[in-house]
């Protein structure tokens, strides 16, 4: 019987690491990533997970390594954050042209300079073409049940692609939360020890990481992102089975209150849930809002946001990362570019709030709302607005 | 006697009439004419054999092996990056000990390997290599080095010897060529503490064979450090490579000694060494130097072997 236990996020990160049985963690330590390692190296050393913990002396090196002990056919964890994540960029787009199913989680931190160790989505946005499967986790139980689901959907033979965990540092990593602990013997039901497509082996060689000449290189990388493209259907496969199992069900798109909704706010991470008490308010005092909450970023479910956004609905999307130099923040944009080649007229507006661990409370919601609703109704250009900035 | 001695004491000794038939490196790769690293890789892998995993860093070797659809390996290898090859190592060897201990896959006595020139080992990597002998792992490291960037065209590296001419160290009205002494890669591969250190040369084929075998049978990290002529960017004749390999040690350029469990041993003895010069004009990157500068050379050569003596000396008693 599962047991409802109070913990840190990031704990329950370990914890997850720990039911999913894995082979080998290879890490370095970054704030606020720290207490997920610590905690595994924690749980190696006291003998409860058998696995190879690598302290190895960098980030470029936990991912090489990860490289390493996936291709040799172990199951493999790491997790990094913003300038560690950063030094692993070389290797984050190898890993997945090898197609090496690790699992990583990032505790999301903004990028220097200047130094802040506080949270944003800088790093992971850096990373948005790297060619993992991406999720963002909203909480700490979703951090826990994504972690293991993301073993099962990373080494599922239709996908073998790497996978990212993203929780927001400190606002998800230092918190306690009253989480359920699913029990070792469901886990070990719903995922198998890890089976490598293929494998670093003398008794059948083969060799990985080759010279891609230009006659292949396209064909190579056309490979990998049809790789990922065709993995949406197995995530959301692997997360009705985990629902089944464990009664939790995990949706690319979650959405809340959107069907009469007359405007939405789009987020991702942490902060949804603080765009859903808002939605409370704010329809309490008679505005028909609602949120679409992005989990999966990578592959982008395309489909399903279409359906949750329904028609012409002004949205208010939340960006935590900047875009320097282009006329939105990346999530924005992104969403801007598939609305227009899906030929919809949906009025976008776009705040960029949150940075480097910077509050955005209900009142910052409610305010981006009104904006949003007054731009849209007078059709002036689309907003785009760093939110809270001091003159 | 300690634990790599020991390890060493068992490896069956190859000679001319054993010659191992095993070849992991398959002939139809694309190296130059004349290419002496790729006969070093060579007489590493047959010395091994096929019960190994190869782990290769941006470079030479891994550009003539491996061009897609086509490989040269015959045992099987992994490419990651230029700097990274030691911690890719790591990943392979830490993941095949927790699938042994958990009895997932057998115990077949795999050996890791990791291959790289000098400049992914003593300049970009050395990061990686640094931590990856300091956790222990259980691999061989061989630095294939001929001295300086040959893969983008020659340019130097913290490897490349004095006065030679790179395309970054040219030759010049203010330059002699590379303008610092060679890093000593094995010395600080030693300082380390790890089981094995060695150096070898492809003309000495049998030591260097032998030698790979040593490493490979030590627990633990070993390092083999193995001087690879390249015609191409040392300006010399593609049939030049052995000759330079065999002078290079017989002026106590590079001399060739191992370090086991920390103890030196001088494994070929120079007592009568050939002019430093002989060496420096069998190459035309050296072409420039006047002879102030083949003095200086020869001077520092003769201090650095008096070094190396004095660590047999210090570490090693017995040694005569």
């Amino acid at each position: 019987m599962a047991q409802r236990v109070g913990l840190e996020c990031s704990l329950a990160v370990s914890e997850a690491v720990k039911l999913a049985n894995a082979d080998v963690i290879a890490a370095y330590p970054i704030t606020p990533q720290t207490h997920i390692v610590e905690h595994l190296s924690e749980l190696v050393a006291s003998g409860e997970l058998d696995a190879e913990f690598v302290p190895v002396e960098s980030e470029h090196s936990a991912m090489s390594a990860c490289v390493g002990s996936s291709a040799a056919g172990a199951r493999t964890f790491t997790s990094s954050s913003s300038q560690g994540l950063a030094l692993m960029h070389e290797i984050l787009y190898i890993a997945s042209a090898l197609r090496l199913p690790i699992v990583m989680v990032v505790a999301n931190r903004a990028l220097s300079g200047p130094i802040s160790i506080w949270n944003d989505h800088g790093d992971i946005m850096s990373e948005r073409d790297i060619n993992w499967v991406q999720f963002f986790a909203e909480n700490g139980q979703e951090v826990l049940d994504l972690t293991i689901t993301a073993f099962k959907i990373a080494e599922d033979h239709r996908v073998t692609l790497p996978v990212i965990v993203n929780m927001d540092g400190f606002i998800l990593t230092h918190v306690i939360e009253p989480i359920e602990m699913p029990e070792q013997n469901e886990v070990d039901a719903y995922l198998p020890p890890f089976v490598p497509a293929q494998k670093l082996d003398p008794a059948k060689p083969i060799s990985m990481g080759m010279v891609g000449v230009p006659e292949v290189y396209t064909e190579a990388r056309k490979a990998c992102v049809d790789a990922l493209e065709k993995s949406y259907p197995f995530i959301v496969e692997h997360w009705n089975d985990f629902a089944a199992q464990f009664g939790r069900h995990y949706k690319p798109i979650e959405c809340y209150k959107t069907d009469d909704a007359e405007a939405l706010f789009v987020t991702m991470g942490s902060l949804s849930e603080t765009a859903m008490t808002t939605v409370d308010e704010l329809r309490a005092a008679g505005q028909k809002v609602g949120l679409v909450h992005i989990r999966l970023w990578r592959p982008f479910p395309t489909d399903d946001f279409l359906a949750a956004i329904g028609e012409s609905k002004p949205l208010m999307v939340l960006d935590r990362a900047l875009s320097p130099g282009c006329n939105a923040g990346p999530v924005a944009t992104e969403l801007r570019a598939l609305l227009y080649a899906k030929g919809k007229t949906h009025y976008v507006a776009n705040f960029v709030a949150g940075l480097g661990g910077r509050d955005v409370t209900r009142a910052d919601f409610k305010s981006m709302m009104a904006k949003t609703l007054s731009a849209a109704k007078s059709g002036a250009p689309m907003p785009y607005e760093m939110v809270g900035v001091k003159e | 006697m300690s634990k790599a001695a020991e390890a060493i004491k068992n490896v069956e000794k190859i000679s001319p009439k054993n010659m191992p038939l095993v070849e992991p490196l398959s002939r139809g790769h694309r190296a130059c004419q004349g290419c002496g690293e790729v006969l070093a890789l060579r007489q590493v892998l047959k010395a091994v054999g096929k019960q190994v995993i190869a782990c290769s860093a941006t470079g030479c070797m891994e550009i003539i092996s491996s061009p897609y659809p086509q490989t040269a390996w015959e045992v099987p290898w992994i490419h990651v990056a230029f700097e990274n090859v030691a911690a890719v190592a790591s990943g392979v060897e830490a993941g095949r000990k927790a699938l042994i201990r958990k009895g997932r896959i057998q115990d077949d006595n795999t050996k890791v390997m990791a291959f790289a020139g000098d400049g992914a080992t003593a300049d970009i990597g050395l990061q990686a290599l640094s931590g990856a002998m300091e956790r222990g792992h259980d691999f061989v490291y061989v630095c294939l080095d001929n001295e300086a960037y040959m893969n983008t065209g020659i340019q130097r590296s913290s490897s490349t010897p004095y006065g030679a001419m790179t395309t970054t160290s040219p030759p010049g009205a203010k330059s002699k060529g590379q303008s610092t002494w060679k890093k000593n890669m094995p010395l600080i591969a030693a300082a380390h503490g790890i089981p094995y250190v060695a150096t070898a040369s492809p003309a000495f084929h049998l030591d260097l064979m032998n030698k790979a075998r040593k490493a490979a049978a030590v627990p633990g990290p070993a390092y083999l450090h193995i001087y690879s002529p390249c015609p191409t960017g040392w300006r010399c004749g593609p049939d030049t490579a052995i000759e330079a390999s065999r002078l290079v040690v017989q002026t106590r350029v590079f001399p060739l000694f191992e370090v086991i469990d920390g103890r030196y041993v001088l494994t070929r003895d120079i007592t009568k060494p050939k002019p430093v010069a002989d060496y420096l004009k069998s190459q035309r990157r050296f072409a420039h130097l006047k002879d102030e500068d083949i003095e200086f050379i020869q001077k520092r050569v003769d201090e650095e072997w008096e070094r190396l003596l004095n660590l047999v000396k210090a570490t090693n008693p017995e040694a005569k």
